[in-house]
């Protein structure tokens, strides 16, 4: 249980909004979803390094504010026919509290081609 | 009394058209009977050439169906080759004996493909293109062979290589002429449609004379070889070289034929008053005709005879054509070519397709040709059959009709200056009077209405730009320009105008009710919709519906303007772009204590302080809300600026204070919420300093009062504004303002900037509603007066005192 960090109170979370978690080597987006699903990517869009935390978050996909690609909440990826995968973090709720994993022996938590984009 | 007995042979286009011309006044005089060669009821010749792309069906070209026959008691004998006319016992033979009586006969046998006389015309894989057959030997053909060849650069033939390319084949086009289309083109046209087509991979052999078909292993064709000894490999070859009148059948009934059947102008043949010909198997004073629009005029004429009238004559066709070949228009008209006694205006712009020549003589248009740009072919058209003198406006000539008069009023003013006889659909014979009057009366609002409803548009399609003005122009703001429905996005099938209508009728006040109504596919929309709606329920419910951040762009929930690196620009209100010490010291203060990397001046007469991090936002807002700044809102699809010159003030032209009233329109107009971002400017003289006439909203001061301009844009694609009206007092440049911007978003589409919005509803519309309908404008300035109340609240001062603070907080989280 020790790599789980205690971020943020739910109710912090805007529901189809963001918060941005700055740790000392990566800025995190973490997502609401209308549903109260949390949800965290690494904030930098695969294109251009946007910053998907100002997007507008809608079912499961974040729309980036810069050039409008559409990424996977789940799974990080780009919605086709863009290409591109960001990091994705584990996150829990647990009493009203959100924990997120930076979870750098969690490989197996991307899919198989995020590992390469890191 | 027993009916009198008409035979019909030929079941095409002017066979059947004439049948109905004649049931339409007189539907029980006859006892019809029809005799077609192919086993296929009428169909549309024309729209082979999509059937054979694979763009439609054989089912979708059918004109008139079994069931009509039918219904209209037609004996109808399909397949059914007529051999014989037996004029003495006036009776009809088929080949397979079938036998038939008339009174009346009316010979509609059309024409056939030339087929050149050389060696292996016969040969399997050797085709025309003139029915149904052809086209499906051709289709088949596609599917199992690599290379076609059509002999014919012909439109004809540019429509079947098109086809079959479509269909995958490599595609060669031979052609014995200099150019192609050299009937109805000028050379350089001509080359312009044939660098369009070898774009998509056709191959073009000119002035090459076929001299034989060869014959594979097979017994199939398998090139075509020239008479300079060249060939080609040809799996297929399409012969597409020109047709003949199909007079072989009246001419073994002694009838007299020419080129064609020879008739009068009363469509009876010269040689038997009970036998009537037409279409294009008709030579009428030395002419046949080969285009629809002809063929039909003909059949009325000879339905009001066959009908016992006797008043209509048919004295010939003017043509013109007017063409699609694979998706270029083309026209041309009369003497296109040009020559001695005659001078030529031409505009050439092969860079972007377009080519434009008319033929004058004694300053009279004689001909044009027209290619990538057709819209004026209807005036030219009009000014060539009326011998009208155009040296008046020759200079513009070439640049249309709109640039007589007013500027600037797009196709709608255009065909709002033709007469009523103006043909608007030359495949059809439909003139503008009969679809203004069917859109009124049968209240169409679509393309596809029209074109169910009058038949304008539903042949070639090359008119299809002119009757979508006329739509636009006859139903002002209620006409929607998309052929079919265009959707909000993909969340729904809606239209934004149905969106709009929804929320308005249904008192729809909350998105989740949006999407409840109207049923959308997603459970919380998505970017492109959500702000949408949320823009539409604001306008329609101020201080209603409460703003939704969620909906909104990352801009316009932040108010800064987002960089590429993450950061936000910072750009306070100056109203009427003037400023003081005061000001720009404290903007000094701001930039040096938040170390903001560049400060600049904007082209809206503003400072912009530039990559300020999200987080000191709400610090410097303050610091700015002190100094008695707002929020410029140089982030929002909102008012953004009113740009101003000196004026009366200072400026030794300057008529009225300009930067007086500019400050009074920013004072009433700002923090206002607009389907795009909307602009102003106020011009002291006509000097125009300010730039006002490409603004959404711009004011030219004169001595005796204010031009009010609208529609101008300085972006992607400059317009220059139209002139809305003229005022005397400052009172009423703010009531047309507030008037002008509150019809704007009430009715415009999120997104829609000023000047597409005003070209799509058009000027006329926007000037009853705002200049002519005083009362109209009185409601439209109060409520946005009314909406202003809740949208003047400055969002920066908000947020330095605590609102939204955590879309502004980052976490942190040290190790």
């Amino acid at each position: 249980m020790s790599d789980w960090i205690a971020i943020a109170k739910f109710d912090d979370l805007p529901r189809l909004g963001a918060r941005v978690v700055q740790f000392d080597t990566v800025r995190v987006a973490v997502f609401r979803t209308a549903t109260d699903q949390v949800f965290a990517l690494k904030d930098a869009c695969p294109h251009r390094g946007g910053p998907l935390s100002q997007g507008i978050v809608h079912g499961h996909l974040v729309t980036c504010p810069l050039h409008n690609w559409r990424i996977d909440l789940a799974t990080g990826e780009a919605v086709q026919p863009d290409q591109g995968c960001v990091r994705r973090f584990e996150t829990r709720v647990e009493a009203g509290q959100v924990y997120l994993r930076l979870a750098e022996t969690a490989v197996e938590t991307m899919p198989a081609a995020c590992v390469s984009h890191g | 009394m027993e009916k009198l007995k008409l035979v019909v042979v030929g079941n095409g286009m002017a066979g059947m058209r004439t049948v109905e011309e004649l049931l339409k006044i007189a539907p029980d005089l006859y006892e019809i009977t029809v005799f077609g060669a192919e086993p296929h009821p009428n169909y549309n010749r024309i729209l082979l050439s999509p059937v054979l792309a694979g763009e439609q069906q054989v089912s979708d070209i059918v004109l008139n169906g079994m069931d009509w026959y039918a219904e209209h008691g037609i004996r109808l004998h399909l397949g059914r080759q007529v051999s014989r006319i037996d004029r003495k016992n006036r009776r009809v033979e088929a080949v397979d004996g079938t036998r038939a009586d008339y009174d009346r006969l009316l010979l509609a046998t059309g024409s056939n493909p030339f087929l050149l006389p050389i060696p292996g015309i016969d040969l399997p894989g050797v085709v025309a293109f003139r029915d149904i057959r052809d086209v499906e030997a051709m289709i088949a053909a596609a599917a199992r062979y690599r290379h076609a060849v059509v002999i014919g650069g012909g439109l004809l033939g540019l429509e079947a290589a098109n086809g079959l390319a479509a269909r995958g084949m490599a595609v060669s086009v031979v052609h014995l002429a200099p150019w192609l289309m050299e009937r109805q083109l000028d050379e350089p046209a001509a080359r312009l449609l044939q660098r369009h087509l070898e774009a998509k991979g056709l191959n073009f052999l000119l002035q090459k004379q076929t001299a034989e078909l060869v014959a594979g292993e097979s017994g199939r064709v398998c090139a075509v070889k020239f008479k300079d000894g060249d060939s080609v490999p040809a799996d297929l070859v399409v012969m597409a070289v020109g047709i003949r009148p199909n007079t072989a059948l009246a001419e073994s009934a002694g009838i007299h034929c020419e080129r064609g059947i020879v008739v009068d102008d009363t469509l009876q043949t010269i040689t038997d008053p009970r036998i009537y010909a037409v279409g294009e198997c008709v030579s009428h004073r030395g002419v046949a005709y080969g285009l629809v629009a002809p063929l039909f005029e003909q059949a009325k004429v000879a339905a009001n005879h066959l009908a016992h009238y006797g008043i209509a004559r048919y004295t010939g066709s003017v043509t013109s054509t007017k063409l699609k070949v694979t998706g270029i228009d083309l026209f041309s008209a009369g003497d296109f070519m040009g020559g001695a006694g005659t001078e030529s205006l031409v505009f050439s712009d092969p860079g972007s397709a377009v080519y434009k020549k008319v033929v004058l003589k004694d300053n009279k248009l004689v001909g044009a040709c027209l290619f990538g740009d057709t819209l004026n072919g209807a005036w030219y058209f009009d000014l060539l059959r009326e011998g009208t003198d155009v040296s008046e406006f020759r200079k513009t000539l070439l640049f249309g009709q709109q640039h007589l008069g007013d500027s600037g009023h797009g196709p709608a003013g255009q065909v709002a200056a033709l007469p009523d006889t103006a043909e608007i659909c030359g495949c059809n014979g439909v003139c503008k009077g009969d679809i203004v009057k069917a859109i009124v009366e049968k209240k169409l609002f679509t393309l596809d209405e029209v074109r169910a409803h009058t038949k304008a548009s539903s042949s070639c399609g090359s008119c299809t730009g002119l009757v979508e003005a006329l739509l636009a122009h006859t139903l002002g703001g209620d006409y929607s320009t998309a052929p079919s429905k265009k959707p909000l996005c993909k969340c729904t099938e809606h239209s934004h105008d149905e969106v709009i209508a929804a929320i308005r009728d249904q008192g729809l006040k909350s998105m989740r009710a949006v999407f409840e109504a109207l049923e959308w596919k997603t459970p919380d929309g998505c970017a492109s919709c959500r702000p949408a709606l949320n823009y539409y329920l604001l306008v329609r419910w101020p201080g209603e519906y409460q703003d939704d951040a969620r909906s909104r762009f990352i801009n316009e929930r932040a108010h800064g303007n987002i960089q590429k690196d993450g950061s936000f620009s910072v750009v306070p209100r100056m109203w009427g772009g003037l400023t003081n010490p005061r000001e720009l010291r404290a903007i000094a203060d701001v930039a040096e204590k938040y170390q903001v990397p560049e400060v600049k001046v904007t082209g809206g007469q503003r400072i912009d302080l530039f990559g300020v991090k999200k987080e000191d936002l709400p610090a410097i807002w303050r610091d700015l809300a002190a100094a008695g700044f707002v929020s410029g809102h140089a982030y929002g699809k909102a008012l953004r600026t009113v740009k101003t010159c000196v004026g009366s003030q200072w400026c030794r032209f300057g008529t009225q204070d300009s930067t007086g009233l500019g400050v009074k329109l920013e004072k009433l107009t700002w923090g206002s919420w607009m389907p795009h971002k909307f602009k102003l400017a106020v011009s002291g003289c006509p000097r125009n300093c300010a730039e006002a006439t490409i603004k959404d909203f711009g004011v030219v001061c004169v001595d005796s009062g204010y031009e009010l301009h609208v529609g101008g844009n300085g972006g992607i694609k400059v317009r220059v504004t139209d002139l809305l009206t003229k005022v005397e007092t400052e009172k009423q440049v703010l009531e047309y303002c507030g008037a002008f911007i509150q019809l704007y978003r009430e009715e415009a589409h999120y997104l829609e900037r000023t000047a597409p919005w005003l070209e799509r509803v058009g000027l006329n519309y926007i000037k009853q509603r705002v200049v002519e309908d005083a009362a109209g404008r009185a409601a439209l300035f109060e409520r946005f007066k009314h909406s202003q109340q809740f949208a003047q609240i400055d969002p920066w001062k908000a947020r330095a005192e605590g609102l939204d603070a955590a879309e502004f907080q980052t976490i942190r989280i040290t190790a």
